[in-house]
């Protein structure tokens, strides 16, 4: 069948379309940079060890999106503008499962912000991620813990340094429902689960809980996991644990999950609002805690970061409407154990230009730069307190920056993919909605090879 | 949260240069389709024309070129399905046999923990409840409107109520119809359809998706919501396509509905409702978008294609996550041959 009746009318409104198209292309090809500033001027004096890369472009793939993505890109505006390196950053909700798709095809970004170290092993071992440069490793270990160099470290060679942390030992509470009920702070276990029965006995359930996540359902009930073994047992179980020298269905695994079912799987302290226990199942970790405001539950035990997920107008301080305090330990002599996350900068490629990005981002103006955009936490100890506006953030540094704290990161992040994204995440929803601790714990044992 | 155009200036401009883009490629690929054959069409007619005016008949020299013409057409086809299928397949195939990795051969390990590991012998299991209950219950249902509409008052609309969610992407019906198992406590205003109706009869509302093998079987109900409609159409275009003589012959007879249904209309749609029948099964082998988006395969809901995107592109293991996919394809391919043979005695027949 003749699409174009006549064969030259077809050929015009082609030749037409091309035209058209050349056009276009001259009116937006040219992109202009006008706020360049003066290289050589005082305020970029500290960028100077970075320059002498103009025009080159780095590409940068996490899953910071939206808003947050925003500010990590006004984060380095100083930096693009006196070194002239282009830095292109991409945030991707199916970060995770991408990457490696990108990377196996060819197709890898020149950085990615990677959150699991077990990601990053695994790129490690197929020799896929290229080993930072001396550069960035002098400027990791002057600005950050020797612990949390530890997990970008994978058979001795290192691959990059931490960017932004996150505490996820906080319980938030109201602290204006808590003074209007006279109900106190707790600060050790017992004390805490003295509350819970005073909170449950006038008639309001205590706990607050959520733990669907898309594709991630079940990571909430990982953290309470990894938050109760750090208290029960010794930094080095907790180690022994996430690297498997232990089995996961150890006895002392079986008690943490025991004891922290003593208030996750127990209808008299959830669900504030929600239903029974196993309404946790379905609940969104981000709606989970808003009934605390109000006044459904009193307590939601959730990471530094929830403070982006209250509702508008909620006012996060110590005295406002909402605001957490440490998870307390079982036994405060013991120390104080502080479960943490954060993302590391891995490199793909090792032109020069990345390397001077990587170098930077592990730096102290960096962190700051970024800090004072707000709503940010890292454990670079040259972060400046004064800098960090938001109070929980505040605090969330002051612990990472305390040498009392016992620091350990996510456990389901260290563990390989297929247990720490898979079957743990599975079998915490399995055992939320009824299954028993030992046949959950047998399942993931089972699936870590 | 404003939406201001000036800020998506780089995002529209990119969408414009896409459309541009989309025009330029599919208006010049359906010129040249236009275009050549219009051209060998042309010569031919000359060549007509020179022969029958010098009298004499017209040569036959010109199958090499049809040849080439015709692999002119074919190349391209070929070449995309190189890229695209063949390739990809084997590929496939070959990492099945390789470790997480990809790097170490493993032999028939992953087959093995395919049907040893009681999570995956769940899946399968899943599988096969859906691949035996939608296309049945599907084309029941389809079959069962189809004769019900057919000539009555207003069958357009009604038809297009039925065939409408055809048109919702399993995604968006998913969502829907994860609004309709929602579930809110007792003491709040139900948001779920299915729980209002059973807090309206006075009793309490559930979690519908968090019970075995209950939530498969809601989970299905999403699958044959889309479907019936597919089947529907095709069956009524059959029943329609029935010849009025042989209808008519069997009103004289003096049939019952039941018996007109069973001797006169089953048999002469038997071809579109096996077409019918083998389309829907093969679209519930491949269900992936239902299962991840109302449970994301926990509660003992995973299907094959959902867990071999975890295995394969969440979880790093690459052979696990290809040897599911194999399987799968195992298992598409008897419906394939089912459906050519059935093609082939059609042809025959007529």
């Amino acid at each position: 069948m003749a699409i174009f009746a006549r064969p030259r009318q077809a050929l015009a409104i082609a030749g037409a379309i091309g035209l058209a198209l050349s056009a276009t292309a001259c009116g937006t090809g040219s992109s202009s940079n006008g706020g360049t500033s003066d290289a050589d001027s005082a305020e970029c004096a500290p960028y100077e060890t970075y320059q002498g890369h103009d025009g080159k472009t780095v590409t940068i793939y996490s899953s910071i999106r939206d808003i947050e993505a925003d500010r990590l890109a006004q984060s380095w505006k100083q930096f693009e503008d006196c070194t002239g390196i282009t830095v292109n950053h991409e945030g991707s909700g199916e970060f995770e499962a991408q990457l490696p798709v990108r990377v196996d095809g060819g197709n890898a970004p020149d950085l990615a912000f990677i959150p699991q170290p077990g990601l990053l092993q695994r790129f490690a071992e197929r020799d896929q991620v290229k080993a930072a440069s001396a550069e960035t490793k002098a400027m990791a270990e002057a600005n950050y813990p020797a612990d949390w160099l530890k997990y970008s470290t994978v058979n001795g060679t290192f691959y990059g340094a931490p960017l932004g942390s996150n505490v996820k030992s906080f319980v938030w509470y109201s602290p204006k429902m808590f003074q209007e009920k006279g109900w106190t702070v707790p600060t050790t276990w017992d004390d805490m689960i003295k509350l819970s029965d005073t909170i449950a006995d006038s008639g309001v359930k205590p706990w607050c809980a959520g733990i669907e996540s898309g594709e991630a359902t079940g990571w909430p009930a990982t953290d309470w996991i990894e938050d109760v073994m750090l208290r029960t047992q010794t930094p080095e179980v907790y180690d022994q644990w996430t690297t498997h020298e232990i089995p996961f269905n150890d006895p002392r695994v079986a008690e943490a999950l025991n004891r922290a079912g003593t208030i996750l799987k127990n209808d008299k302290y959830v669900n504030g609002g929600f239903g029974g226990v196993r309404s946790i199942a379905t609940t969104s970790f981000q709606e989970a805690g808003v009934p605390i405001t109000a006044g459904n539950c009193a307590l939601h035990r959730q990471a530094s970061f929830y403070a982006n997920q209250w509702p508008e107008g909620t006012r996060v301080a110590e005295d406002g409407d909402v605001f957490a305090f440490y998870f307390p330990a079982i036994d405060p002599a013991k120390g104080k154990p502080v479960l943490g996350g954060g993302e590391f900068v891995a490199a793909f490629n090792d032109r020069p230009e990345v390397q001077a990005v990587q170098t930077y981002l592990a730096s102290g103006e960096h962190a700051n730069s970024r800090a004072k955009i707000g709503d940010w936490v890292s454990a670079n100890n040259k972060v400046d307190l004064a800098n960090v506006a938001n109070p929980i953030d505040k605090l969330s540094v002051e612990i990472l920056q305390d040498d009392s704290s016992v620091f350990r990161f996510d456990g389901s992040d260290l563990m390989p993919a297929a247990v720490g994204a898979g079957t743990f995440w599975k079998g915490m929803v399995e055992w939320i909605n009824g299954g028993d601790t030992a046949s959950v714990l047998q399942g993931i044992e089972s699936s870590w090879k | 949260m404003n939406f201001d155009f000036a800020d998506q200036t780089p995002k529209l401009m990119m969408l414009l240069w896409g459309l541009i883009a989309f025009a330029v490629v599919v208006g010049g690929l359906l010129m040249l389709l236009d275009a050549v054959p219009a051209f060998f069409a042309r010569r031919r007619e000359a060549r007509f024309v020179a022969a029958s005016a010098s009298g004499a008949p017209p040569r036959r020299r010109a199958k090499p070129r049809e040849g080439l013409f015709a692999l002119f057409f074919l190349l391209p086809t070929v070449l995309l399905l190189m890229i695209g299928l063949v390739v990809p397949a084997l590929r496939t195939t070959l990492l099945s046999f390789m470790d997480g990795s990809s790097q170490n051969f493993v032999g028939l390990d992953n087959y093995r923990w395919m049907f040893a590991d009681d999570a995956i012998v769940r899946v399968l299991l899943n599988t096969l409840v859906w691949v035996t209950l939608v296309p049945l219950a599907a084309s029941c249902m389809g079959l069962l409107y189809a004769v019900l509409v057919d000539k009555v008052r207003l069958e357009a609309v009604a038809k297009s109520l039925i065939f409408m969610p055809m048109a919702i992407s399993f995604v968006g019906a998913s969502i829907i119809w994860k609004f309709v198992y929602a579930f809110r406590s007792q003491e709040q205003e139900q948001i779920g359809l299915l729980n209002q109706i059973m807090v309206s009869l006075g009793g309490e509302p559930r979690q519908w998706l968090l019970d075995s093998p209950l939530n498969t079987l809601l989970l299905l109900v999403i699958m044959v919501w889309i479907q019936a409609g597919f089947a529907m159409v095709v069956l009524s275009a059959a029943i329609k396509a029935i010849p009025a003589d042989i209808i008519e012959a069997a009103r004289l007879d003096g049939v019952s509905p039941w018996q007109m249904f069973r001797q006169i209309t089953l048999p002469s749609i038997r071809p579109a409702l096996i077409v019918v029948v083998v389309t829907i099964s093969i679209a519930t082998l491949k269900v992936f978008d239902i299962v991840r988006t109302t449970t994301n395969g926990n509660y003992d809901t995973s299907v094959i294609a959902n867990e071999m995107y975890n295995q394969a592109f969440r979880y790093g293991q690459n052979g696990q996550g290809s040897a599911l996919a194999v399987f799968l394809f195992v298992l598409v391919v008897p419906i394939v041959i089912f459906q050519i043979r059935n093609i082939r005695q059609q042809r025959r027949e007529a």
